[in-house]
């Protein structure tokens, strides 16, 4: 493929990534409030459009129109890098996560994915996620506000530790396939046990795996029953206290971006990714593909809302306990007894 | 003759330096914290242009992520303020600048001597996860293990040094048995 042609590819896929993941990134938030809503008896967004459907964009002119306030008392270059570097590095994540098999026009192979396939994306991800808890606890510290510090401390102790189980918990999906490259990993899926059960990681061996890998990934986004570092009833609003309009927008949007990448890594790596029955004339047969994607991507989602719904926050010394004295010997075993089961 | 090649070489590098010399100059220690971020992930990009896509990720991941994630934990938890500059020591006026030229010159010297020989060539050396992989569990086995115990050795003194050890009737923490 000629370099220009390359560039041009790349430039093409990464505008229609981004555009279709804040898209995402907004009707997420619309429907964790909708179906939330419903879990607590009421109905949620109604008024703009029909359903509430135009709720997101409501919400955005509201946080652009917004006073954006910086308080005298913050240490200013941090306080204002923040919120990029949180927002920056969760975009930039989705950047290896492949959405469907390469797309042959004319003579050329196009990945669907902004890049190619490269043999360390997995790794690749892991290391921009442990990059984005700077932002974070950059925020916390530099508002030089309590609260917000205790935020940021909470969040960077919380991610550090959980980020152990969480790279343990996809060591055995690794050791199955033989391979970093997650295009592999959603290869070596294909095909079912007795004609009808896929063989999908989470059904051959991996559900500890899977389970190990949802409650990391629950604490490493932030979320209930993990979401201290924002815990509303002890620290205000944890380490975004002192942002407003389109900087705590950004907070907001990088917490998003980031459960959709952890939703589409576990369609990739748990859930057989694009991998589902394909039927139909070729049209239908080319879409399928992304359709699964998205509909186990959507699934994994609206878990995410179910378990906010249902669960209660931990408190602090349970979560570290949890963490370290029962996921990472959980994690740990179930590598072991991967390997033991592969190497046999 | 500027490959694309050379002028990323030059721009992580020119990075690397500037946060570098940055991480000196900076008297908050967040700052220089943060340039130490910088010079890691830079460092990540020289890997990556030599073609060691998995030392590249590993440098983000351990260094420029969990080890730096600690030391600003640290920072933030001590809430260590702006650092008063000192004069300059006499040590490093004496020894440490005369050196440092020592050090350039030779590594220039050796540089210009070997000139002669040829560049290797981006990917050219094994970066590959399962080469490194194979290079770690066969001919570097025992040292690679030796490695480990040794670490281990080292976490579990940190700890032993951490846990101060209560004294009866949770009174004030008594020494550590001999």
């Amino acid at each position: 493929m000629p370099i220009w042609l390359y560039i041009v590819a790349s430039v093409i896929k990464s505008v229609v990534v981004l555009f279709l993941l804040l898209t995402a990134v907004a009707y997420t938030v619309w429907l964790e409030r909708k179906v939330f809503g419903h879990m607590q008896n009421r109905w949620g967004p109604t008024r703009v459009g029909p359903f509430g459907l135009l709720q997101p964009a409501a919400d955005g002119l509201k946080f652009l129109f917004k006073e954006d306030l910086t308080p005298p008392h913050v240490y200013k270059p941090l306080f204002l890098a923040a919120p990029l570097i949180a927002v920056i590095f969760a975009l930039t994540s989705i950047s290896v996560i492949p959405f469907g098999n390469p797309v042959v026009i004319g003579k050329y192979v196009i990945p669907l994915q902004i890049t190619t396939d490269v043999n360390t994306g997995l790794l690749l991800i892991l290391g921009v996620t442990s990059i984005g808890v700077y932002g974070v606890a950059l925020a916390g510290w530099s508002s030089n506000n309590k609260y917000s510090l205790l935020g940021g401390l909470r969040a960077s102790a919380q991610m550090v530790s959980y980020e152990i189980s969480l790279g343990l918990s996809l060591v055995g999906v690794l050791i199955m396939a033989g391979s970093f490259s997650l295009t592999d990993i959603v290869h070596a899926q294909q095909g079912h046990f007795w004609g009808f059960i896929p063989r999908w990681n989470i059904f051959t061996g991996q559900i500890i795996g899977f389970f190990c890998y949802l409650i990391a990934a629950y604490a490493e986004t932030n979320r209930i029953p993990f979401d201290l570092p924002e815990a509303e009833t002890e620290l205000v609003a944890g380490y975004h206290t002192e942002y407003s309009a389109m900087k705590f927008a950004m907070f907001f949007m990088a917490e998003y971006a980031n459960m959709i990448t952890v939703g589409c890594l576990a369609t990739l790596l748990f859930l057989g990714g694009w991998n589902g029955p394909i039927f139909g004339p070729p049209i239908l047969r080319a879409i399928l593909p992304v359709f699964w994607f998205a509909a186990k991507v959507f699934a994994f989602l609206f878990l995410y809302i179910w378990v906010r719904g249902t669960l209660p926050r931990f408190r602090y010394d349970q979560l570290m306990a949890f963490g370290w004295k029962f996921l990472l010997p959980v994690a740990l075993v179930n590598l072991v007894a991967t390997a033991i089961g592969v190497a046999w | 003759m500027f490959s694309v090649h050379l002028i990323l070489f030059l721009f992580f590098g020119a990075i690397c330096v500037a946060g570098a010399v940055n991480l000196l100059v900076q008297r908050h220690p967040i700052n220089s914290a943060l340039s130490l971020i910088a010079v890691m992930a830079a460092l990540a990009g020289e890997y990556l242009l030599l073609g060691a896509e998995f030392v590249a990720a590993v440098q983000v991941i351990v260094y420029a992520g969990a080890i730096m994630v600690l030391f600003v934990f640290t920072i933030m938890l001590l809430n260590a303020g702006v650092e008063e500059q000192s004069k300059g020591s006499h040590v490093a006026l004496l020894f440490g600048i005369p050196g440092m030229l020592l050090a350039s010159v030779l590594l220039g010297w050796v540089l210009l001597k070997h000139s002669g020989t040829e560049a290797v060539a981006a990917g050219a050396l094994p970066g590959a996860p399962k080469v490194i992989g194979q290079l770690l569990f066969h001919e570097f086995l025992l040292p690679f293990e030796i490695t480990s115990i040794l670490i281990l050795i080292a976490i579990m003194g940190a700890v032993v040094l951490a846990s101060k050890p209560m004294g009866p009737s949770g009174g004030p923490p008594k020494k550590v048995s001999e």
